[in-house]
């Protein structure tokens, strides 16, 4: 069997572990710049922690960004080179924890990037504590008896919180089977498209697998992700408008 | 360009412009606002961007993603805030990158208050944030060095590949003097190979990190960066140090009393002296080995512990006696800086 992996994708190891959805989602990238012949033109931002590694596994333009700052910091590169895409791409952590503030204000202000979010319902890489997206009961290694809703809230879900904004594109994907897989890269490829129609925040949630943290086989892991996790993060397109244009004057 | 009459903080953006500087993101917070408001509307005129950022932590790291775009980015804040933006200069150290951050300092920690104050020297000084890195620093004393340190800083984040502070406070950022706003400049974004633009080739990809994962020899090239730093950059003012006794050391809104306090001491046939630092790192050692006479010296700084002091001790090699003339609240009184020499003067000089 011969394997094909877009051109954009190093052949060095990864860093991944076994199972992990973050090459999963770097191989649709790809394919999607590829497809969308923007391969050389994007500029990434990836977070820090296991986004990190991205920066060895595929070969674009890249900043290391601080953690929770990646939409940020690509904001800055888009103002200053309007005509490539630019994408940030982060952890639920750094999304919905640390750079929430980020996260909701690129929202309100509807900014022309991609954000990909790879919500895989902990903190990975600094050995599986509880995140805001993180299940009722669900045990972490900061969670030790399961999560208290009561005590650190029901996951938090971007869909909702975006109800009140009108962005370009709002989409979440599952990263646990080869139909969801495909559905997931239609979305980022719908968002790499309208981010290059200039029509504001196109933002894909992917929900992903940490077999590591979760101490699970990688395919258990990828079961529970549509067992467990679709029901509190619903998939689908959400949000798909056009940014007016403003009128030449 | 002629003389214009303008506050300390307009000044500062307008010549940030001047240098090329084409991107802004900033956040409120007195008595650095000026700047803010005036690049608000002022950079759209040049064709910048400008960006009233959620916080300062967004503020400083879309400057991040600007500068690793090419351009010439600027940041701005005060006390509290500046406090915030140590996050990304730490990471625009350790990336290499570029860019300008202004503290218009203000008095005190924690919340503390919007007058004029000189109590961040250390975060200044010393590498705000976390990691093994420093920054030079600029002390403008006028709204001309506010306009022509501006400039400068573009210049010597990119000779560098580093982040430059300049550390103004209130008492500069707020008057109105007159001055000539620096030539009009472009800035090419495509000007260095560094800069992540897209890349053709895959495998030439720019990659904006720690410079320590992919270079092996990081330990001599930081050590080198920061020695070239004191070695070229050293920059200060010195008036009337070369037959001083008692030489006061003194930079920003402090160092505009101390020279009055000189003029006053040199009328009264008191032999005292300033050097002014203009660059606070690389701190201007050179500047002392001028004081050949020099009894004792004296800093002036508007903070009560004497921020300066260190490093005076360590630029006279712990050779002479240092004193601070500390104040917060109120400007320095000349007088009082005059008397307060004097006295150290003779205490110095009966051995006491």
């Amino acid at each position: 069997m011969k394997l094909k992996a877009p051109e954009r994708v190093t052949w060095t190891q990864s860093g991944f572990c076994p199972g992990c959805g973050h090459g999963i989602a770097f191989r649709l990238i790809a394919e999607v710049m590829e497809e969308l012949g923007l391969s050389d033109k994007l500029l990434l931002t990836v977070d820090v922690a296991c986004c990190s590694l991205a920066i060895e596994c595929v070969k674009y333009d890249t900043i290391m960004c601080a953690h929770g700052r990646g939409v940020a910091t690509a904001i800055g590169a888009k103002k200053v080179r309007p005509e490539n895409p630019v994408c940030a791409y982060l952890g639920d952590g750094a999304a919905y924890s640390i750079g929430m503030a980020e996260t909701i204000h690129t929202g309100l202000r509807n900014d022309n990037v991609v954000v990909i979010t790879v919500n895989n319902s902990l903190y990975g890489m600094t050995g599986g504590q509880m995140a805001p997206t993180t299940l009722p009961g669900q045990k972490t290694t900061s969670s030790k008896y399961g999560k208290d809703p009561e005590r650190c809230g029901m996951p938090f879900n971007i869909v909702d919180a975006y109800q009140g904004f009108k962005i370009g594109y709002l989409a979440r994907g599952a990263l646990c089977d080869v139909a969801n897989i495909n559905k997931a890269k239609s979305y980022i490829k719908k968002a790499f498209e309208k981010h290059m129609n200039g029509d504001g925040l196109c933002y894909v949630e992917l929900l992903s697998a940490c077999p590591t943290n979760l101490n699970m086989q990688p395919v258990k892991a990828m079961q529970r992700i549509k067992e467990e996790m679709v029901p509190y993060f619903p998939l689908g397109e959400f949000q798909d408008n056009t940014k007016e244009k403003k009128e030449e004057e | 360009m002629a003389k214009v009459l303008m506050k300390g903080n307009e000044a500062l953006a307008e010549a940030a412009l001047a240098a090329g500087c084409r991107f802004y993101a900033g956040y409120p917070i007195t008595p650095q606002t000026e700047i803010l408001e005036y690049l608000s509307w002022r950079m759209d005129e040049v064709g910048g961007v400008f960006i009233q950022a959620e916080s300062e932590l967004a503020g400083v790291n879309m400057v991040m993603g600007a500068s690793a775009a090419g351009a010439r980015a600027l940041t701005t804040s005060a006390g509290p805030g500046f406090t915030l933006k140590q996050e990304g200069i730490s990471y625009l150290a350790a990336s290499d990158l570029p860019a300008v951050i202004v503290d218009v300092m203000r008095i005190g920690s924690g919340l503390g208050d919007i007058a004029q104050g000189q109590g961040d020297y250390w975060q200044l000084t010393r590498g705000g944030g976390h990691g093994d890195y420093r920054t030079i620093v600029l002390a403008p004393a006028s709204v001309q060095e506010n306009a022509d340190l501006a400039a400068l800083a573009f210049d010597l984040a990119e000779k560098y590949r580093h982040p430059v502070l300049i550390a103004s406070d209130a008492a500069i950022g707020q008057m109105i003097e007159a001055v000539e706003i620096p030539e009009f400049r472009e800035h090419d974004i495509n000007k260095y190979d560094w800069s992540i633009k897209g890349c053709k080739d895959g495998d030439k990809h720019k990659k904006i990190q720690n410079v320590y994962y992919d270079d092996p020899n990081y330990e001599t090239y930081l050590s080198d960066k920061y020695a070239q730093m004191e070695a070229e950059e050293q920059r200060y003012e010195s008036i009337d140090v070369e037959d001083a006794e008692i030489v006061l050391v003194a930079y920003g809104v402090s160092s505009r009393m101390a020279t009055e306090a000189v003029e006053m001491g040199r009328e009264a046939g008191v032999k005292i002296g300033l050097i002014r630092p203009i660059t606070l790192y690389p701190f201007p050692v050179n500047a002392f080995e001028e004081a050949k006479e020099a009894k004792a010296f004296m800093t002036v700084e508007m903070n009560i512990l004497g921020q300066m002091v260190d490093d005076v001790k360590l630029a006279t090699g712990g050779s002479k006696p240092v004193k601070k003339f500390g104040s917060i609240f109120a400007l320095p009184e000349s007088e009082d800086i005059l008397a307060s020499a004097k006295e150290f003067l003779d205490t110095v000089k009966e051995g006491k």
